[in-house]
C-alpha cells in the first residue's frame, strides 16, 4: 500500500513540476530495484545506514527517549571509526583491527549520546534541544578533523587518508559494492526487535516509555537506569551506523559522510511503527527512495530533492493518521505514537 | 583596531538580525508552550519565497518571505493543533518538506544551474545622527530596513507579555493549558496566532537572508538556522530580551573568526562556531530553577472530545 502511495505521490508531483512522469516513475524503478546492481550497490548500501539509525531511533523513542541526534552519534561514530582504523594502520591484524573501529564507533556514538542523557537526568534538559546541539557540535568536530588531525598527507583536500584495506567491510561476493555491514545491520535491528518483544529488559524499557511513572510504582522499575541504557544503546547504534559507513562504503572520513542518515531515520522509524525489525523494511523502502532518486535525476532531468517532499509527507501521513487512530479511543491517554502491539 | 572592532560588530549584527527575527517566532510558539522544530524549514521556505517574490522588487521579495513562512506554519498548525500530531515529528517533517520543496522549486524555476544573480536586494539606510556615531554607527544604524525591525520586536513582545491581555493569556496557556481552557481563554486559536506569527517571523529571516545579505537563493542556505533560533530561545531563558542577547551572542561568535583571522590568529575556525551550542547546553545545565521552560512545552496535546 505505502509503494502505491508513493508511485501515486511521485506520479503527482512529477506531473505538477512538468516533468515526463512516465520516465521519471521508471528512472525510479531502473535505479532503486530494476536491475541487481541497482538493488544491491545503491538501494542496498544506502539501506544499511537507515537500519542501524532506524533501530536507534526507534529503541529510544519506545523508551520515551527523543533522540533527534542519530546524526551528530552517526558522525562521531564515523570520526571515531576513520580515526582508531587510520592509527592502527602500522600494527594489528585484520579481523581485531576491523572489530576494534566498529567498536570504537560504537562506543563514540553511545558516549555522545550520554551526554545528552546527563543533561536530561542531572538538570532536565530535554534531549530533543540538546541532541540537535550535539549534532552541530558534531559536525564541526568532523569538519575539523578532516582539517586537522586526521587530514589526509597532502593537507589539500578536506578529508582524511584512504584507510587500508585490512579495516575494510568485506564486500559481499557477487553483489557489487554491497558490504559485510547489510548482516550487521539485520542481525542487530532483528534482536533489538526480539528482545524489545520477549526479554525483560525489553519490557522495562517499553513500560518506561509508556509511563515513567507507572513503570516506577506498579513495575518497580528502575526508570533512570533503564532511560539510560536506552540513551547508550540508541547512541551506540548510530555511532556503528557511521563505522559501518566509513569502512563500508566511503572508505575515508570526509565532511559531508552522511547526507542526513540520522534524520531520515525518525521517518524510517515511524513507518516501522518504532519496531526494530520493521525498520529493516522501511529502511529498504527509504534506501530505495533515495537511489531512485539520483536515477531520476540522470535519466529523467527531475530533481532529486523530490523524494525528500514524498518522505516528508509520508511522515505527515504517518503520524497523522496514528494521531486520528488514538482520538477514536475513548479515554485514551496513551502517547500519540503507538508502537506495534506485543 | 577600530576597524577590527567595526567589522566585528557590523559582522555580529548581521548574523544576529535573521537569527533573532527567528528565534522572536519561536519564543511566542514556545511560550504558547509548543516547540516548533519546522522553524527551520519555515526560514528556507521564506528565503525561496523572497527569491520569487523579489522579481517584483524587494518589498514583494519580503511579501513573498512572510508568505512562504506563513505557509509552513499553517501546515504546522493543521498537524499539530487540528490534527494533535506529535509536535517534534510534525516539525522534523515540514523541515524536510521544506528542503524537498524549496530545492525542487528552484530546480524547476530555474534550472538546475541556477540563476536568480542579482535579483535586487534590500539597500542599508543610515538614520541621520546615529549612524554617524564613532565605531558602532555604521555597523548598528546604516542596516537594511529590515534590521531596526528586529531592533524594535524585544522591546515591543517584553511589553506584550506583560501589560496587555493577549501576552499574559499566551503565558498562561504555555504553563497550564487546561487552567487556560477553564478560564475561558480560547487556546486553540491562540496557540495558532502563536504558531502563524511564529512561521511568518521565520519567513522573514529567511527573506534577510536571501533580500539583505546573500543576494540570491542557494539551496538548503538556511542551514541549521532555525535550529540555532531555537538554541537561542533556550539561552535567552524564555523572555525577549534574553533572545535579543543571546542572538547577539550567536552573531558575535561567528564574527569572532573573521575578527580573528583578520588580526592573524590562527586557531581552528571551528572552535568558535562550536561556542554558541556548548554555551546553549551549559546555560540550559545551569540555569535551571531560575529559567524554567513553560510547563507545557513539547507536550503532545490533549485530544479533542
Amino acid at each position: 500500500m505505502v509503494v502505491v502511495a508513493i508511485a501515486g505521490a511521485a506520479a503527482l508531483l512529477l506531473r505538477a513540476g512538468g516533468y515526463p512522469v512516465g520516465r521519471g516513475l521508471a528512472a525510479l524503478w531502473s535505479g532503486s530495484f530494476g536491475s541487481w546492481y541497482a538493488f544491491t550497490s545503491a538501494t542496498l548500501v544506502r539501506a544499511v545506514p537507515l537500519v542501524l539509525t532506524g533501530a536507534a531511533v526507534a529503541i529510544a523513542f519506545r523508551a520515551g527517549v527523543l533522540n533527534i541526534g542519530a546524526e551528530g552519534q552517526l558522525l562521531v561514530g564515523a570520526a571515531a571509526a576513520a580515526g582508531v582504523a587510520l592509527s592502527l594502520e602500522t600494527s594489528g591484524g585484520f579481523t581485531p583491527g576491523l572489530a576494534l573501529a566498529l567498536l570504537a564507533a560504537a562506543l563514540a556514538g553511545a558516549m555522545w549520546a550520554a551526554v545528552a542523557a546527563l543533561l536530561r537526568m542531572r538538570y532536565g534538559v530535554l534531549e530533543v534541544i540538546s541532541t540537535i546541539m550535539l549534532n552541530f557540535v558534531a559536525l564541526h568536530l568532523v569538519s575539523y578533523l578532516v582539517r586537522g588531525p586526521l587530514q589526509e598527507p597532502t593537507r589539500v583536500y578536506p578529508q582524511s587518508a584512504t584507510i587500508a584495506e585490512a579495516f575494510h567491510l568485506p564486500r559481499i561476493p557477487g553483489a557489487g559494492r554491497l558490504h559485510a555491514g547489510l548482516i550487521l545491520a539485520i542481525a542487530l535491528a532483528g534482536a533489538a526487535g526480539w528482545a524489545l518483544r520477549n526479554t525483560a529488559a525489553g519490557f522495562r524499557l517499553v513500560a518506561t516509555g509508556e509511563s515513567p511513572s507507572a513503570a516506577a510504582s506498579a513495575g518497580g522499575i528502575d526508570v533512570r537506569g533503564t532511560t539510560m541504557r536506552a540513551f547508550l544503546m540508541t547512541g551506540a547504534l548510530a555511532g556503528l551506523a557511521g563505522g559501518v559507513e566509513v569502512l563500508g562504503v566511503t572508505l575515508a572520513l570526509y565532511e559531508n559522510i552522511s547526507p542526513g542518515y540520522g534524520y531520515t531515520a525518525i521517518a524510517v522509524a515511524l513507518l516501522a511503527r518504532l519496531d526494530p525489525w520493521r525498520v529493516v523494511a522501511t529502511a529498504l523502502l527509504f534506501g530505495a527512495l533515495e537511489a531512485g532518486a539520483g536515477a531520476m535525476q540522470r535519466d529523467a532531468g527531475v530533481p532529486s530533492t523530490l523524494v525528500s517532499v514524498i518522505e516528508a509527507a509520508l511522515i505527515l501521513a504517518v503520524v497523522a493518521a496514528q494521531a486520528f487512530r488514538s482520538r477514536r479511543l475513548p479515554n485514551d491517554s496513551a502517547p500519540d505514537l503507538r508502537p506495534v502491539r506485543t | 583596531m577600530n576597524d577590527v572592532v567595526e567589522a566585528f560588530l557590523a559582522a555580529t549584527v548581521r548574523t544576529a538580525v535573521p537569527l533573532g527575527l527567528a528565534a522572536f517566532g519561536e519564543l511566542l510558539v514556545e511560550r504558547a508552550g509548543l516547540i516548533n522544530i519546522g522553524l527551520e524549514g519555515a526560514i528556507l521556505a521564506g528565503a525561496f519565497g523572497a527569491l520569487v517574490g523579489a522579481s517584483a522588487g524587494v518589498e514583494m521579495g519580503f511579501v513573498g518571505a512572510a508568505i512562504a513562512g506563513l505557509l509552513v506554519g499553517v501546515l504546522f498548525a493543521l498537524c499539530v493543533i487540528w490534527i494533535r500530531a506529535d509536535q517534534i515529528i510534525t516539525g522534523t517533517a515540514l523541515t524536510l518538506l521544506s528542503v524537498g520543496a524549496t530545492g525542487t522549486l528552484y530546480r524547476a524555476l530555474y534550472g538546475s544551474g541556477g540563476a536568480a544573480l542579482g535579483i535586487p536586494t534590500s539597500e542599508p539606510l543610515a538614520i541621520p545622527g546615529l549612524s554617524s556615531l564613532p565605531v558602532v554607527g555604521t555597523a548598528l544604524f546604516a542596516q537594511p530596513p529590515i534590521t531596526y525591525f528586529a531592533y524594535l520586536i524585544a522591546p515591543a513582545l517584553a511589553w506584550w507579555f506583560r501589560r496587555t491581555h493577549a501576552g499574559l493569556a499566551l503565558r498562561a496557556i504555555g504553563e497550564r493549558p487546561e487552567a487556560a481552557e477553564t478560564a475561558g481563554i480560547a487556546v486553540d486559536r491562540a496557540r495558532v496566532l502563536a504558531i502563524l506569527t511564529g512561521g511568518v517571523l521565520g519567513g522573514l529571516a529567511g527573506g534577510t537572508l536571501v533580500l539583505a545579505q546573500a543576494g540570491t537563493f542557494a539551496e538548503g542556505m538556511s542551514s541549521g538556522r532555525g535550529f540555532i533560533a531555537i538554541a537561542i530561545v533556550v539561552l535567552g531563558r524564555w523572555t525577549p530580551h534574553g533572545v535579543a542577547a543571546g542572538a547577539l551572542l550567536f552573531g558575535a561568535a561567528s564574527a569572532l573568526q573573521y575578527a580573528f583571522q583578520a588580526m592573524g590568529w590562527n586557531a581552528p575556525y571551528q572552535v568558535f562556531l562550536v561556542v554558541p551550542y556548548l554555551l546553549t547546553l551549559a546555560a540550559l545545565a545551569g540555569a535551571v530553577g531560575r529559567a524554567r521552560a513553560p510547563a507545557a512545552l513539547g507536550r503532545t496535546l490533549e485530544s479533542r472530545r
